[in-house]
């Protein structure tokens, strides 16, 4: 087939926050030759959805809204001059870094790219992922898809909600399904914990007076076109419903909010190694992948809670990326690390064998600890350590080990947490 | 009177008593730090809220997202709610536009947080 080639030095794949900052931080390494491809009609991401506050008091010390967060590094990108086509869904990625997208003004076109930064977020756990039966009827969304009709729309799911899962996007849903008129009945969660932050419980669901009801969950589903309501039950320690706990709740509509998985079709086509743990590729803390010249950042390598974080990471993805395309050698060994004691989704998960700056972990506590010391081992060697007052799997703990340390120790490095008590 | 409430400075979470006479709270218990104490006397006297809401754009289908300049009184809320609810913009509108001016008499601006059209 005779398809439009383009040939760039750097092509980045998503343009929310991620792919933005990725982008603004090679152009700034001197990078001129770059391309960024968003497949919907705007940059932006996932911010232009969340137009509620609490963004930003990282990176620009004020509180912004997604929206406005996202004009921030887009109109540094348009500053920059770095090219960039909307409504461009990437759809290939081969090892050798050449990708195809399809657009509507554009049609088929290829990109033969010198790296690739992916930057693709993540999507929402399905229903079907969870395993609630009888769900064909109308009325049951994802959190983030409610919230798209609603704040991108214009249009509202339904009058009475019921919220299963309590990650943010379902309390954020809470709040704006209410403020729209909805009447929010519960918000059921599985864990005896909710993933969501103190503030978004506090802000979301308490002040509207939402009961949360935690080890409850969704166990059936009512209504043959519509939804007409649900019954919820509570689980026991090994989450099975507790015969004769089940409650009937009349409602239209049902919004999942169970959790999110990076959105890595494309890496995996392009040869690059994915994590069980996280769900994203595995890369070395120069956020390099095993494929060559091709790096990973923000939500599609590991699920953030605050996009401040999610810009710094991209940022440096697009140094590294620079580097790459500069000649410089990539490196060479790489060691895996471990995940120890209550440690899950640790990123980096492999290192070069000499890191040349420190290094900063990041991963999930696998349960609530308080009082809690992290510490990176190394053959036997403490090469840092954290106290922590406390620790949650709702929020990305870190430690960072500094560069020397490393030089002077040798063997398997493992990142682990304990209880110390007070 | 006792008030229970979750403070929201950090990922604790703990569980404060507050000791409430309708006007000024006299003691906290079950903070963690002194946040927990500060939050429970704000949270208690003058609650605040950010207020981020949807208008209707003239001729579109989609909203435009707004927010308060600064927080508000929480017991306001539903009235800024209602108050923008009669609000219709027509496009194009800027980031920061004042889209409702002083609502409610509180002196507080709401303003857009997006552009559209044009
Ligand atoms: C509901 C919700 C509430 C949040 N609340 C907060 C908060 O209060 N504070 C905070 O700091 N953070 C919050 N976050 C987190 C923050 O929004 C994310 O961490 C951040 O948006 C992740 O950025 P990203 O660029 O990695 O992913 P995304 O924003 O998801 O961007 C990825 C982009 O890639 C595009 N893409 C994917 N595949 C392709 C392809 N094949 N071809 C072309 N383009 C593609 C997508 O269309 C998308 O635009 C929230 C997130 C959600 C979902
Ligand atoms: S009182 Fe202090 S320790 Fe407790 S939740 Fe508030 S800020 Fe955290």
């Amino acid at each position: 087939m005779n398809m439009k080639t383009k040939r760039v030095d750097l092509l980045i794949i998503g343009g929310g926050p991620a792919g933005l900052a990725a982008a603004c931080a090679a152009r700034e390494a001197g990078v001129t030759n770059l391309l960024i491809l968003e497949r919907e009609d705007a940059l932006g991401g996932i911010l232009r959805q969340c137009i509620h506050n609490g963004f930003g008091l990282h990176t620009f010390q004020e509180e912004l809204t997604g929206p406005e967060y996202a004009a921030r590094y887009i109109a540094r990108v348009q500053e920059l001059g770095i090219p960039y086509e909307c409504g461009a869904m990437v759809i290939s990625l081969s090892p050798e870094r050449r990708a195809v997208y399809v657009s509507r003004t554009e049609g088929i076109v290829a990109v033969e790219a010198g790296a690739v930064i992916l930057a693709m977020g993540c999507r929402e756990r399905p229903r079907g992922a969870l395993g609630t039966p009888g769900w064909r009827c109308a009325g049951i969304f994802t959190a983030g898809t409610a919230q798209k009709l609603v704040n991108l729309e214009g249009r509202m799911p339904g009058k009475r909600v019921v919220i299963l899962g309590s990650g943010d996007i379902g309390l954020i849903m809470a709040r704006r399904m209410t403020f729209s008129g909805a009447k929010v009945l519960a918000c059921v969660e599985i864990m005896p914990y909710s993933s969501g932050l103190k503030r978004n419980i506090v802000q979301c669901l308490d002040d509207y007076g939402i009961p949360l009801l935690f080890n409850h969950t969704v166990v059936d589903i009512h209504g043959r076109e519509r939804l007409t309501g649900v019954t919820i039950a509570e689980v026991d320690g090994k989450k099975r419903p507790i015969p004769g706990t089940e409650q009937e709740i009349a409602c239209d509509t049902l919004l999942l909010s169970v959790g999110l998985i990076p959105e890595n079709e494309l890496s995996a086509m392009a040869g690059v190694a994915l994590s069980p743990a996280t769900g994203g590729p595995v890369v070395d803390e120069t956020l390099a992948t095993n494929v060559p010249g091709i790096f990973s950042c923000g939500n599609v390598l590991h699920v953030h809670d605050l996009v401040d974080f999610v810009s710094a990471e991209a940022a440096r993805a697009g140094e590294m990326a620079a580097r790459f395309l500069s000649g410089e050698k990539t490196a060479g060994e790489r060691i895996p690390l471990i995940a120890g004691n209550g440690v899950s989704a640790l990123v980096p998960e492999v290192l070069s064998k000499r890191p040349e700056a420190d290094v900063t972990f990041m991963f999930r506590p696998r349960a609530v600890y308080r009082n809690a010391r992290i510490a990176v081992f190394r053959g036997g060697k403490q090469l840092a350590v954290k106290r922590a007052r406390i620790l949650a799997p709702g929020e990305m703990a870190e430690i960072t080990v500094k560069q020397d340390a490393f030089c002077e120790s040798e063997g398997e490095l493992t990142v682990s947490v304990e209880e110390v008590g007070a | 009177m006792k008030r229970e409430l979750t403070c929201i400075g950090c990922p604790m979470g703990c569980r404060l008593t507050a000791e409430f006479n309708g006007t000024e709270v006299t003691e906290v218990t079950g903070n963690g730090c002194a946040v927990g104490a500060r939050y429970a006397r704000e949270e208690l006297t003058n609650p605040k809220r950010m207020v981020t809401a949807l208008v209707r754009v003239v001729g579109m289908e989609r909203p435009l997202s707004v927010k308060t300049e600064a927080p508000i009184e929480k017991r306001l809320v539903f009235d800024c709610l209602a108050a923008l609810g009669a609000v219709a913009v027509a496009p194009p509108v800027r980031i920061g536009d004042v889209i409702l001016e002083n609502v409610l008499g509180t002196g507080v601006n709401v303003v857009a947080t997006e552009d559209i059209g044009g």
